[in-house]
């Protein structure tokens, strides 16, 4: 069905009406749609695809024309309502802002004052940028991971030539001037500084800092394998000299996975020529007697205390004592039915799942694990074992084609439900990451999860312990209060630090070695 | 170290450039941070290879090679920005187009044979046969085409262009547009209107009509017109015709009336029958393209002057014949680099869909090439509805150009970002960088000939041609250091 209207003197532009024209014929049931000024060429053109009318024809190109050719009634008065709507419209105020920068060059166009480049492309392009980026004097947090080991070595090697900070490759976290960089928790500014070869390491420090009272001056990644033999520290080196020359830090935290021996001891010795006062912890080590102005911690809690009190800040939040530990353990293993004697620890932070490994192995647990610094231990992940486990599900292997844990927990919602089954296990051990960048909720599926296991194990006449404790501040965007409360409300015991979690552990698990399953 | 001298990035305000993941960039302003969120993408369409060309040829690597395209370059933009293009007048194609013939015929785009050619370009060239006298009706035309005994080349290889289908033929009257500056002349024939006309393909009696009395009567009148006035700064009335709105592609509608407004004194003196001039001034009058003419050999006078650099990576060609999109390097001299010609996104006359258009067509892309058309497109909000409607997206259109571009034009400017030269000289090693192609605005010829101009648009031209470029000027760099 076609119809052809004209109204008389009423011009608009060609090009807004060709637009009318094409939206108008997408509509459904319309097979054609037209609104054009009635010029020669249009009339001739609208009266070869069969539209005739003697209004046509004797219209001017100043008159409106409006031709539709559609399927019903109904299609072809939906059409003439929207020429007329689009006709009419009041156009939207154009936004005022311009075109996004496609390149480096044009980026610092924009925004002159640039300093630091935030990097989290592809992997094999990653190394790429941040050159541009150190050539362009920018300081550099390269967050993206698959860097070859060379192309970190040459970056870093270039950015100490130009005096600039190369956090990462694979640079998790860092906080500069108080803004948080990638994943890093909501902290108050203080005098502690700190350089980290570890994201979580330095979220865990700098979340209990704040919640112990005291601030953080700069917190500066360094990327996992900074103190690997092959890159000898020299981000770590760079970070120590920075935040020892920096007037707003008094006290240095240095926080690494496992080094390499002779890294270990070279960052040693540069923190020996301090005049600050410094505490380290390098995850996986026996801790060691203090040296000169460094104070050596057995755990990431233990740092971040050490740490407040170095600076002069009297803590205000105590962690659960050991009486108390020693209750909670007694109450949970009460519960417990015979058959239950495993640990299963499933963590989405990296370090986390190393400390945690680290203090049950030093407290005397065999625990298998995927971050296992014990070759007898050291699993994939994925494979059954009979005995304790403790598995980082942000490593590769499970990671592939889904999102890390942290930014996406169901992956250890999951692992958590796959134990509902499973009569051996007492004691589930997790951790939970909050700050920027992490899930805005994380406490809502695994407290689900929780639940549903916990019940299932308590229906069998049994019952599951669950030890967590939250990495966060009560001022990050998912509320450290309010994800502990949920995890709470499921009967899950939630400590104060991931280390106070893992001595619970061994507390259970003692009275199960003990006492035997019930 | 400076962090010893005090100098440090703890002591500066924290500005950031966020590049990749947006969420880290928008957690920072937020927090008040000022953040600069690249539109981050693979570099060079992610292909490894051409990434390491790409590095080898734009950053110091101790070979020379990058001081070298930077040097051409210098020399290429400074030639194009110096370009003078000055209308000195019309003549007869076989008279003035270096190496044109009697049996030839010039066509838009790179080389095409007959059997190749799209159906618009075809209608032109029967059109061209029958206005020629070589043919008299369409089949005897096609006969003749296909029989060998027409030599077709393209206009590029003649100091020429053409709109759309760009057919030039012998007898046909030709604007001459000298670059007073290098003294090189470019080439174009006199724009023919909307509609059913030559360049669309179509070839009916109206249009060689039309065609004969433009090379009696308009040719002649306006050969006497610019006598009388002498040579007309072509670089003034573009950016005079910027300033109104139009951007010199697809809208000429400023330009042609500065035109007019130039001549018109100097026509009606002409001892000539009043019918004539006024008919002269109607047609003027009735085609708003007819300046696009002009900018045309303009920008194409300015560009040769431009080409032939040895190690130069701009673009001085950007050309499509309806089978194939192609452009040329000035390191590569006269090698053209194709791939097939893509489809226009557009809007369309009344009676037309998408189903009618030719692929892109036409030499007019170089406006593009030269600094204005869609790299304008912030000067004329009166077309914005081709790039999405908002001024605020010509604005973007045109600022994205600059990311691809060696220079900011010197004449051409843009009352809408406070006069900033528009973006000027593509460089086909930014293009490939970046994944960014130009923007080129065009008009839509219908796929069958005879019929004409369905519709205009935005094209995006093929970016494997300009990965073939980089790679030739590669190559011919990397031979000439051995």
């Amino acid at each position: 069905m076609k119809q052809v209207t004209i109204e008389k003197e009423r011009y608009y532009d060609s090009v807004f009406l060709m637009l009318i024209s094409k939206e108008v014929e997408a509509l459904p049931g319309v097979n054609s749609a037209t609104a054009a000024l009635a010029t020669p060429s249009n009339i001739e053109n609208l009266t070869r695809i069969g539209f005739t009318s003697p209004d046509l024809l004797a219209a001017g190109p100043n008159d409106l024309v409006v031709a539709i050719d559609a399927e019903s009634k109904e299609a072809l008065a939906a059409a003439q309502a929207r020429v007329e709507e689009m006709l009419t419209e009041k156009k939207e105020q154009a936004a005022t802002s311009s075109a996004r920068p496609s390149t480096l060059s044009s980026a610092i166009d924009s925004l002159p004052g640039a300093n630091l480049a935030l990097i989290s492309v592809p992997g094999q392009y990653a190394a790429r940028v941040a050159r541009l980026a150190l050539r362009k004097d920018l300081h550099v947090m390269l967050f993206s991971d698959n860097v070859a080991i060379e192309d970190e070595i040459s970056l870093k090697k270039d950015a100490v030539g130009r005096n600039l900070l190369m956090m990462g490759p694979d640079c998790g976290t860092a906080i500069i001037n108080g803004a948080p960089l990638g994943f890093a928790n909501a902290v108050r500014r203080g005098s502690i500084g700190i350089v980290g070869a570890s994201g979580t390491g330095i979220q865990e420090i700098s979340s209990l800092i704040d919640r112990y009272g005291a601030g953080i001056s700069q917190a500066i990644g360094t990327g996992g394998r900074d103190l690997h033999e092959e890159v000898g520290g020299m981000m770590m080196l760079f970070g120590i000299d920075a935040l020892a020359t920096d007037p707003d830090t008094s006290v240095i935290v240095v926080v690494s996975k496992a080094p390499a021996q002779s890294v270990a001891e070279k960052v040693i010795d540069a923190l020996q020529k301090l005049d600050k006062p410094v505490v380290v912890q390098f995850i996986g080590e026996a801790s060691r007697p203090p040296r000169g102005n460094i104070t050596f911690a057995p755990s990431l809690a233990a740092a971040a205390r050490s740490a407040c009190e170095k600076a002069g800040v009297k803590i205000e939040a105590e962690d659960e004592s050991d009486a108390q530990i020693e209750r909670i353990a007694a109450s949970e293993y009460e519960k417990m039915s015979p058959q239950q004697h495993r640990l299963v620890g499933l963590f989405g932070g990296g370090t986390l799942a190393q400390e945690a490994w680290h203090l049950l192995s030093v407290g005397g647990e065999r625990v298998y694990s995927n971050v296992a610094l014990n070759k007898a231990l050291k699993i994939a992940g994925d494979e059954h074992v009979d005995g304790h486990v403790l598995l980082d599900l942000g490593d590769d292997i499970f990671t592939q084609g889904r999102p890390h844990p942290m930014i996406e927990p169901s992956l250890r919602d999951e692992h958590v439900l796959a134990l509902v089954d499973d009569r051996s296990i007492a004691v589930l051990l997790l951790d939970l990451v909050l700050g920027y960048g992490a899930h805005p909720d994380p406490a809502a599926g695994l407290a689900a999860a929780i639940a549903k296991v916990k019940k299932a194990f308590e229906e069998r006449g049994g019952y599951l312990s669950v030890v967590a404790s939250i990495t966060g501040t009560i001022a990050d965007p998912q509320g450290y209060s309010r994800q502990r409360s949920q995890l709470e409300g499921v009967g899950a015991i939630v400590m104060e630090s991931n280390d106070v979690a893992a001595r619970l552990v061994l507390k259970i698990l003692s009275h199960v070695a003990m006492e035997g399953g019930r | 170290m400076t962090a010893k001298n005090g100098v440090f990035l703890f002591s500066e305000k924290l500005q950031v450039i966020n590049i990749g993941l947006d969420g880290f960039g928008h957690t920072l302003q937020e927090q008040g941070v000022p953040v600069a969120m690249l539109d981050w993408r693979p570099p060079a369409g992610g292909d490894p290879e051409l990434i390491k060309i790409i590095d080898h040829l734009r950053s110091d690597t101790g070979d020379g090679w990058q001081e070298k395209i930077m040097r051409a370059n210098a020399e290429a933009i400074s030639r194009l920005l110096a370009a003078k293009p000055m209308i000195k007048g019309i003549g007869t194609a076989i008279d003035v187009v270096p190496g044109m013939k009697q049996k030839m015929i010039l066509h838009a785009g790179p080389p095409v044979d007959w059997t190749q050619m799209c159906g618009p370009m075809r209608g032109a060239v029967i059109g061209g046969l029958i206005y020629e006298g070589l043919a008299n009706d369409p089949r005897e035309a096609e006969e003749l085409a296909a029989s060998g005994e027409i030599t077709f080349e393209p206009c590029h290889h003649h100091a020429a262009v053409g709109p759309m289908a760009g057919v030039m033929t012998a007898s046909m009257p030709v604007w001459i547009m000298e670059n007073e500056t290098f003294g090189n002349t470019a080439y174009c024939t006199l724009n023919e209107g909307l509609g059913k006309v030559l360049r669309y393909g179509a070839y009916s009696t109206e249009v060689i009509d039309r065609l004969n009395w433009m090379r009696e009567v308009l040719a002649p009148v306006l050969a006497d017109v610019i006598q009388a006035h002498g040579p007309i700064d072509m670089k003034s009335l573009i950016t005079q015709a910027l300033q109104m709105g139009d951007e010199g592609h697809n809208r000429n509608r400023a330009g042609t009336s500065l035109f007019i407004r130039e001549i018109a004194p100097f026509l009606v003196r002409l001892d000539r029958p009043r019918e004539e001039i006024a008919k002269v001034f109607e047609f003027l009058n009735g085609n708003d393209h007819f300046f696009l003419n002009l900018t045309m050999p303009a920008g194409k006078a300015s560009l040769d002057a431009a080409a032939n650099i040895e190690g130069s990576s701009l673009v001085t060609v950007m050309a499509r014949n309806g089978t194939e999109f192609g452009i040329r390097v000035s390191g590569t001299g006269d090698q053209w680099f194709t791939a097939p010609a893509p489809m226009v996104d557009g809007l369309y006359l009344p009676g037309f869909t998408a189903d009618d258009a030719a692929p892109d067509i036409g030499d007019s892309s170089i406006a593009e090439t030269t600094g204005y058309g869609g790299f304008a497109m912030a000067a004329a909000p009166a077309i914005v509805q081709f790039v999405g409607g908002t001024p605020q997206r010509a604005i973007e259109f045109t600022q994205r150009m600059y990311e691809i571009t060696l220079a900011e034009n010197n004449a051409y400017q843009i009352p809408a970002l406070g006069f900033r030269g528009t973006p000027t000289g593509i460089d086909v090693l930014k293009v490939v960088d970046t994944g960014i192609v130009p923007a080129i605005n065009t008009g839509i010829a219908h796929k069958e000939p005879g019929i004409g101009m369905v519709g205009a648009g935005l094209v995006v031209p093929p970016i494997e041609c300009f990965r073939d470029g980089a790679r030739a000027l590669a190559e011919r760099i990397v031979k000439q250091s051995n």
